[in-house]
């Protein structure tokens, strides 16, 4: 074996060994790394009343409840992964991302019945990017409603984008 | 031994055929022009397309055309540090010596654009999620992969000796290539507030074709301006070791010179 090769399989195990050693601790601390508890993870293991947390998920449509309360508006809406639902309460202004169907991060911590009071709120968008156009073309054809869940796949819209233009250049005024 | 060459052996041939200076320099020069215009050319309509052609995104509006700079650096942030971590491989196994010099070079331009992923990053977080910074899993391999380049230029610049040098920032170059799957999977194995990548080579991507193509020209715009500009940087790396070697040679020469005349007080120092 030349000193070459020596080298390169000490190089190689060395990485092995390092690689083996990263993925061991990063799934011994998975729960920590990831960034926030779903509604059902917080049902199934309730965190200390004091502890802050951060509780991700969908806002639940029709569950959105805005009051004026002086110059602050007060928030109340239910956040779901699918399983379970927890309610946000919230005080202060909500970022513009912010609507039904969306993906958002609260970060507070579970009051004792059960419902979640927010400092803070974060919006999560998803890996869709759509014009305008296609959007309100699949919310009019009824082949999509933001507020229930994820657009549907990018090759079944892609065609559109041409037709749902050129019809918005003949129409404008329709619809709008 | 056998007839066969090792694969370290015929690796090692491979790469070594580039390993002249004198060679690499007549194939940067013929290069160059190649990388550099085209990086020019697509850059700019790139941007022109991403920034003022294409449409806006339905729910982030404008905002979703930091984009067209953010992905590209990441991107190139990434496939900067496997450049680097190829170099590493090259220098400690085959002690290449144009890698340890393109090793050199790699490092501030990937810090770069890794501060520039960062930055538009930061950007764009703060009108579409509401904060500048989250400690979620994307975002801090990221920021690890920004400190593994700073950390690999102080360390290759922190010898007296550069050859000590290129060995130690070669281990912290490979042991630091842990990070890119990380980075590259982060948005799927813990959940973030960082989105899934939308562009993926087992499924078809989740970006309207409008937004994907300027994208693409983009992508490719500033992958050949990295190229060009770490081709320029490693010719006049090349140069300036040939200067140096031969302004100490010539010193070398004098001093033995004023030696042998023993001729009254030494001016070497004056002529370089």
């Amino acid at each position: 074996m030349t000193r070459k090769s020596r080298r390169l399989w000490l190089v190689g195990g060395c990485l092995i060994g390092l690689g083996t050693a990263t993925a061991l601790t990063l799934s011994a601390f998975s729960s920590n790394i990831v960034f926030f508890m779903a509604p059902s993870q917080v049902h199934a293991h309730p965190p200390a009343a004091d502890r802050t947390i951060r509780l991700g998920g969908m806002v639940v449509a029709g569950s959105v409840r805005q009051q004026k309360n002086g110059d602050t508006p007060t928030n109340q809406f239910d956040v779901t992964d699918g399983q379970d639902a927890v309610t946000v309460h919230y005080e202060g202004i909500l970022p513009d991302l912010f609507r039904e169907g969306q993906s958002v991060v609260a970060i507070g911590s579970v009051l004792a019945d059960g419902s979640f009071r927010a400092s803070e709120v974060l919006a999560k968008h998803d890996e869709t990017y759509m014009p305008k156009e296609v959007a309100e073309a699949l919310r009019r054809s009824g082949k999509w409603d933001p507020r229930y869940g994820k657009p549907p796949d990018a090759a079944s819209w892609n065609s559109m984008t041409k037709t749902a233009t050129s019809q918005d250049k003949a129409a404008p005024q329709h619809g709008s | 031994m056998n007839a066969t060459p090792s694969l370290a052996a015929r690796t090692g041939t491979f790469f070594h055929r580039y390993a002249n200076p004198g060679r690499f320099l007549r194939l940067g020069a013929r290069l160059q022009p190649w990388l550099t215009w085209p990086a020019i050319g697509l850059s700019v309509a790139g941007i022109v397309w991403g920034l003022f052609l294409s449409p806006a995104d339905w729910q982030q509006g404008d905002s979703v055309r930091i984009m067209y700079v953010h992905v590209p650096a990441a991107w190139l942030a990434s496939s900067g540090y496997m450049g680097l971590a190829v170099c590493s491989l090259l220098s400690l196994v085959w002690r290449h010596p144009l890698a340890d010099l393109a090793a050199v070079e790699i490092g501030p331009v990937g810090a770069s654009v890794t501060a520039i992923c960062l930055a538009t990053g930061s950007l764009w977080g703060k009108p579409m999620w509401g904060t500048w910074w989250v400690w979620d899993a994307r975002l801090t391999s990221v920021l690890v992969l920004f400190f593994l380049y700073l950390g690999h230029i102080a360390l290759i610049r922190a010898f007296d000796e550069p050859q000590r040098g290129y060995r130690a920032a070669a281990i912290l170059g490979l042991a630091g290539a842990v990070d890119l799957p990380i980075i590259k999977f982060s948005v799927q194995w813990w959940n973030t507030l960082h989105q899934p990548d939308s562009i993926t080579l087992t499924a078809a991507p989740t970006m309207s074709t409008d937004m994907l193509w300027p994208l693409l020209v983009c992508t490719i715009g500033f992958t050949f301006g990295f190229a060009a500009i770490l081709v320029a940087r490693l010719r006049a790396a090349v140069m300036e070791s040939r200067v140096r070697t031969a302004l100490a040679m010539r010193r070398g020469r004098t001093e033995t010179q004023d030696d042998a005349q023993d001729s009254g007080p030494d001016l070497s120092g004056a002529v370089a």
